[in-house]
């Protein structure tokens, strides 16, 4: 026969049925292993909680983070008002290692919250394949007790044996995944508390080495356009600000009455208001 | 023939499809053996996706044993190496 020769089945039938081989007495380990797979289930729903909890972590660093970017961003517009240029590029240094690990956290979280999905969906599978595993092992002992030595209940017990090491197979699985994504995440959140991330929003302390450290992290270009565009728009405040003419006669639009009146309007009133003055005065 | 994918369910299949399985599991084998991790996803799902097509799936009261057992859906390139190597999915 040409079928049924794969490789890859042959070697994870050969071995399940291996396992079978080993088992004595069906019903104790029927009984035994569905015990295992419900303490496994517990397991598995451990790791899904623990997986919570550790994005839960992520998720709060990562708000911790958007405050300091917002405040870090303010601080450099604050210290770039004030002319202190180099502060300035500091904080703006700082902001850029921050969205940085912002941006790295958002990919975090969203993958952990895949996972979670993931788990949760099998872990609900789980526990209808071991609900229906009790079943099919009470039939199996009961005709086991009935009629001990009879061949075909070997055959039927081999079933239930077979889905009873694949439910502990996908109950392994399940928990090395919520163990692996747990890790992970533990991981990233270490490396976010241990790291340079209390520095970043300290912002005027041990200036020196924390620069360095930041200089070769950031991409100092980027800071070179967050500075100037900060610059643009802190100019264009200021301008506003200080010359409120500046709304009535934008820069490169000279108004009618301007180009009529020339430079004598050094002298005179604001244009409109001294027309209107003048004609009053006339008519008076 | 009654096919099991691990970790899912069970399918019972028609004895004539036995020729494509075998064909596109050979094809995951070739992929594994010949370290062609870019293909593996595809081909194992082709071999997947073809018992699930072809198949009908085994009720939970029935009790069967399978003639041909497949790795989980979720099976990595790496395990799929270790798999065909000794140190499979189950231990020894």
């Amino acid at each position: 026969m040409a079928g049924l020769t794969g490789r890859m089945s042959t070697v994870v039938k050969a071995k399940v049925s291996k396992l079978l081989d080993r088992a004595e007495d069906p019903a104790e380990t029927l009984d035994y292993s569905y015990q295992k797979q419900v303490e496994q289930l517990q397991n598995v729903k451990k790791g899904i909680a623990d997986v919570v909890t550790a994005k839960k972590r992520l998720q709060m660093q990562e708000s911790t983070l958007k405050q300091s970017v917002v405040k870090l961003d303010t601080q450099a517009r604050q210290a770039l008002s004030g002319g202190q240029e180099d502060l300035a590029r500091q904080a703006l240094e700082r902001k850029n290692v921050a969205q940085t690990e912002l941006q790295g956290l958002d990919t975090q979280v969203a993958e952990l919250e895949e996972q979670q999905q993931k788990l949760t969906d099998s872990e609900q599978k789980l526990r209808a394949k071991i609900e229906s595993f009790r079943t099919k092992k009470e039939v199996i002992k009961a005709q086991y007790s009935a009629a001990e030595a009879q061949v075909r209940i070997s055959e039927a017990a081999t079933g239930v044996g077979e889905q009873m090491a694949d439910v502990g197979l996908a109950m392994q699985r399940a928990v090395d995944k919520t163990e692996n994504m747990k890790a992970r995440a533990d991981a990233v959140s270490e490396l976010e508390a241990a790291g340079t991330f209390d520095d970043i929003t300290a912002l005027g302390s041990g200036e020196d080495d924390i620069d360095r450290q930041l200089k070769s992290l950031s991409s100092q270009s980027a800071v070179d356009d967050d500075l100037a565009k900060m610059r643009a728009e802190i100019g264009a405040g200021d301008g506003g600000g200080a010359a409120p003419a500046g709304e009535i006669a934008a820069p490169g639009e000279p108004t009618p009455s301007e180009t009529a009146v020339p430079a004598e309007a050094t002298q005179a009133p604001p244009t409109e208001g001294g027309t209107a003055g003048g004609e009053a005065g006339g008519q008076s | 023939m009654i096919v099991r994918i691990s970790g899912e369910d069970q399918y019972r299949l028609a004895d004539s499809d036995s020729a494509r399985l075998n064909e596109l599991e050979n094809a995951v084998v070739a992929i594994v053996d010949g370290g062609r991790e870019d293909g593996f996803a595809d081909a194992y799902d082709a071999l997947l996706d073809y018992v699930r097509a072809r198949g009908e799936r085994v009720g939970d009261e029935e009790i069967e044993t399978s003639d041909l057992i497949l790795p989980p859906p979720d099976l990595t390139f790496a395990e799929a190496g270790r798999e065909f190597t000794g140190e499979g999915l189950i231990p020894d």
